[in-house]
């Protein structure tokens, strides 16, 4: 191939006159060693690649799925991913690598000029395509009859409803499920964790628990799903009774205890993280933060509403349980929540 | 006959009977493609996408797409004989008991990272270079969709595992539908079959992530490879290179080799990420529970500026006639990134309805000149970064131990003025890089050497440009902006459609408002003569030596050699 700078004055278009490409020929364009050189060193690319494709299939039956190894700098990790990985990534790179080394010192080097050619059919052509839709069109009456115009389109326009109509069964009406919970009156709040019931007595001033209804484990037996979880959940909190500054009812706490929705009513996420110096309560999501202490008023945040409270009263066997529903829908905004 | 055409002969013959294939052959073989680093990025976009494929294809002999809860026993000791759903059960098995499937899934999220990175790079790169304009605008509009779908990939895909990172952001997903007025309620019973989480919606999740859209993108990247082959790839300006050819290297050997071979590059690289770095540890997330969360979960990063948005946004909720509308959600949620995009599509043809430019864009801008263009990037660029960062003001304020609430605040007003000074500031330097460029044309490159006169004057020698250097330089067009139409004529008959020419006109001139004018021909050849001049009696290497060891004071002994062009090209003499 030539080493020469390629001439490309007929076909710069320019006001500049002729322009040349500048070309350096490379070491193997010049020198035989060189060429041989690095057509050693694409073959020896290649034949890495090739013998890492075995070591792939090697690795894979040499090491078990959880055996593990400590790799410097990476430390401990699996060493069936490591070893397949590895071997699997050189074996793809080698053949990258080598056959980019070929076509950077073996292949021509010298830039070619090529033509555009003008996007678009001549006028004539056009003409010829607009004569034959005309002809087309007045062949077929389209225009001439409109009796058979709008009867189609009146056809083509309802002909997606079935599509829509056939979409009813992917779900229920929303009804008054958004509304409520399982929460009911007497309904005990326990643990959920252990889903023991709480006495007053097992929360300290300044303690947080987060609790489910006690039924919660058989609703979610009889549904199969964590629907009832994903509204119900709460957060008790104890504070001294002259600490609460305000709460959605008078009587709605015992004795410092304070049960409030558990779920933002920014977009939903269950909110976790309670200091409990200034009884706010934090969304990790979005960082809307509740005061506790005032209603579960929004203090900071994109929250616009405030988490809603339990009422909570103390049953004849000294535990925690709820003395309704919640009084409004917990959770984000929806447009029929009012 | 080589050895070559005898191998590929028959098979090309047997083709060609049947499709005429070797007309494609003979016309797309020698098909000249441009080179340019910049071009790589939508081809690394082409290739993790079809690691995506093969990945995923393999993950989907594994991976079980139901929310049926069961007891976990597997490999992996901390979960076991915990509850959870059938698709976190097999995620697990495919980590820690299928050999390979570890490393299949971490190549898949490298692999659909790099995809989404990648797209975002190529979108900068087309949009600063002016590549979109007349006659790719079509191209534009399909990779905006592209972006679009690639999101929605990523999203749907990291949702599929059932974790407890997926799950939360499904759930701030459904809390966003809910909002929507009048349907959002509707919806997402619909979407989730009831109430969320339900047991309906990962296996609907799962088709939507294998199939609907691996399917929209295949077709998308298809027709946006075929105009990209149609209309012949863009290129930089450069010596010999007009807006009526292409300059480059052959589809075969050439292009074949590098672009092949860049596929292995990256799939390798990806395979090596998926052996070396851990990414979307699932199991030590736990499964999903709806009344679970960890602190400072971040969704991947392409999701952050969404994050960002519904993280900054006032708490703004009216309840209207007993309906609410929760503007703190619609509007991060849903209304600004419905903006973004379609801004984002627009823009090709509000800047043509501005410019009037109706011709045709081989060869790219440089994006210092188009200023306005540029930092209208920028602008946009620097609302994008805001929200991202937004997304992330947990993870700042506990590594730097900064408190949230300012860091929120501060980027709620930085959200506002932010983008208009990165405007202006981005144009300042766009024009002060073209007066740079017009320097260099009138008085060549500086060359490092100082010279004295005998009259005892120092004055720096400048270096005429290298031909490549001049024609780039050279590339720059100045154009006028739309005069503005009148609006009556002298007997005060009113232009008709004249406020649209002139709110137009208006635009042009904010468009086209300042520019640094392109030296003259004359200049330049006097310019060119002067260096020339110049040169023949400075830039020879022997005299240059002379000089510095005779001539040159103490602060002007500077890259003498360094300086000088090494294939230096005289013009102009």
């Amino acid at each position: 191939m030539s080493t020469d700078s390629k001439d490309l004055a007929t076909t710069d278009g320019g006001a500049h006159g002729s322009v040349d490409i500048p070309h350096k020929p490379r070491r193997a364009d010049t020198d035989i060693k060189a060429a041989r050189r690095a057509e050693r060193q694409v073959s020896a690319l290649f034949l890495i690649s090739a013998l890492s494709t075995i070591g792939f299939v090697v690795a894979y039956v040499a090491f078990p799925s959880d055996e593990i190894i400590t790799v410097p700098v990476i430390g401990p990790t699996n060493a069936s991913n490591f070893f397949l990985g590895l071997a699997l990534g050189v074996a793809l790179f080698c053949i990258g690598a080598g056959a980019i080394h070929w076509a950077k010192k073996l292949m021509p080097d010298v830039e070619e000029v090529g033509a555009r050619t003008p996007i678009g059919a001549t006028p004539d052509e056009t003409a010829a395509a607009a004569e034959l839709f005309e002809e087309g069109a007045d062949a077929s009456g389209f225009v001439s009859r409109p009796i058979i115009r709008r009867s189609l389109l009146t056809a083509l326009v309802l002909l997606p409803i079935p599509a829509v109509v056939l979409l009813r069964d992917l779900g229920p009406l929303p009804g008054t499920k958004l509304r409520e919970t399982i929460w009911a009156d007497g309904v005990r709040v326990v643990s959920d964790v252990s889903y023991l019931p709480i006495r007053l007595s097992d929360i300290p001033v300044g303690g947080m628990v987060s609790a489910v209804p006690e039924n919660l484990p058989e609703v979610e037996e009889e549904t199969g799903t964590l629907n009832a979880r994903a509204k119900a959940a709460v957060i008790v909190v104890r504070m001294l009774p002259s600490e609460i500054r305000s709460q959605q009812n008078d009587d709605w706490s015992v004795d410092g205890v304070i049960a409030y929705s558990k779920i933002c009513t920014h977009v939903g996420c269950p909110i976790g993280l309670y200091e409990q110096q200034t009884h706010h309560l934090l969304c990790p999501c979005h960082q809307s933060t509740f005061d506790l202490a005032d209603s579960g008023n929004v203090v900071f945040g994109p929250a616009a509403r405030q988490l809603p409270q339990l009422a909570i009263a103390v049953d004849e066997d000294g535990y925690l349980v709820a003395r309704g529903d919640f009084a409004e829908p917990v959770g984000p905004s929806f447009w029929e929540r009012g | 006959m080589s050895i070559a055409t005898k191998a590929g002969g028959g098979a090309a013959k047997y083709l060609d009977e049947r499709t005429s294939s070797n007309k494609f052959l003979k016309k797309n073989l020698g098909k000249i493609f441009p080179d340019h680093w910049s071009f790589m990025l939508g081809e690394i976009a082409l290739y993790s996408f079809i690691v995506l494929l093969l990945s995923g294809s393999f993950l989907a002999l594994f991976f079980k797409p139901s929310m049926t809860e069961v007891i976990y026993n597997g490999s992996y000791v901390p979960l076991n004989g915990i509850k959870m759903s059938e698709a976190y059960a097999s995620s697990l098995d495919i980590s820690f008991d299928v050999r390979g499937g570890l490393l299949m899934r971490q190549i898949h999220h490298w692999a659909a990272l790099i995809f989404v990175a990648s797209i975002m790079v190529h979108l900068l790169r087309v949009f600063f270079t002016g590549a979109f304009r007349k006659p790719r605008e079509l191209n534009w509009l399909i990779g905006v969709v592209l972006l679009t779908m690639a999101l929605l990939a990523g999203f749907s895909g990291y949702s599929l595992p059932d974790d407890l990172l997926s799950g939360t952001g499904l759930r701030i997903a459904e809390g966003v539908m809910l909002s929507i007025p009048v349907v959002g309620t509707y919806l997402s019973m619909f979407v989730f079959g009831g109430e969320f989480p339900g047991i309906d919606f990962i296996p609907r999740l799962y088709t939507v992530h294998v199939l609907f859209i691996p399917g929209a993108i295949l077709g998308l990247v298809t027709v946006h490879l075929m105009l990209v082959w149609y209309q012949k790839h863009t290129q930089y300006p450069g010596p010999g290179r007009t807006n009526d050819n292409v300059v480059g290297f052959r589809l075969f050997p050439i292009y074949t080799a590098k672009a092949g071979g860049f596929f292995f590059i990256v799939f390798g690289v990806i395979a090596l990420l998926g052996a070396l770095a851990t990414v979307n540890p699932i199991w030590l997330y736990g499964p999903y529970m709806p009344d679970q969360i960890t602190a400072g979960s971040q969704p991947d990063f392409y999701i952050g500026f969404l994050e960002g948005s519904l993280r900054m946004t006032p708490p703004i909720e009216w309840t209207i006639l007993g309906y609410t509308i929760s503007w703190n959600v619609l509007i991060p949620g849903l209304i600004l990134p419905g903006l973004m995009f379609t801004a984002m599509g627009a823009y090709p043809f509000l800047e043509k309805w501005i410019t009037k430019d109706d011709s045709v864009h081989n060869l790219l801008d440089r994006p210092r000149n188009a200023a306005t263009r540029t930092s209208l990037g920028v602008m946009a660029l620097t609302f994008y970064g805001i929200l991202f960062i937004g997304g992330g003001n947990d993870v700042i304020a506990t590594t730097f131990s900064l408190s949230i609430n300012a860091i929120t605040r501060v980027l709620q007003v930085l959200i506002i003025i932010g983008p208009p000074v990165a405007f202006l500031i981005s144009r300042r330097i766009c024009l002060g890089l073209q007066r740079r460029d017009r320097e260099k044309l009138l008085h060549g490159r500086e060359s490092g050497i100082i010279r004295r006169t005998p009259e005892g004057e120092f004055y720096e020698v400048h270096a005429p440009l290298s031909a490549e250097e001049k024609a780039v330089l050279m590339s720059r067009q100045v154009i006028e902006p739309l005069a503005i139409p009148v609006a009556a004529d002298e007997n005060g008959v009113r232009n008709p459609g004249g406020r649209t020419e002139r709110l137009r006109a208006r635009l042009s001139r904010f468009y086209y408002g300042e520019q640094i004018p392109m030296p003259t021909a004359a200049e330049i050849a006097a310019a060119d003569e002067h260096l020339a001049h110049d040169s023949d009696h400075t830039l020879e290497p022997a005299r240059t030596t002379e000089v510095a060891e005779g001539e040159v004071s103490e602060f002007g002994q500077i890259m003498q050699s360094e300086a000088l062009p090494r294939d230096r090209t005289p013009t102009g003499s």
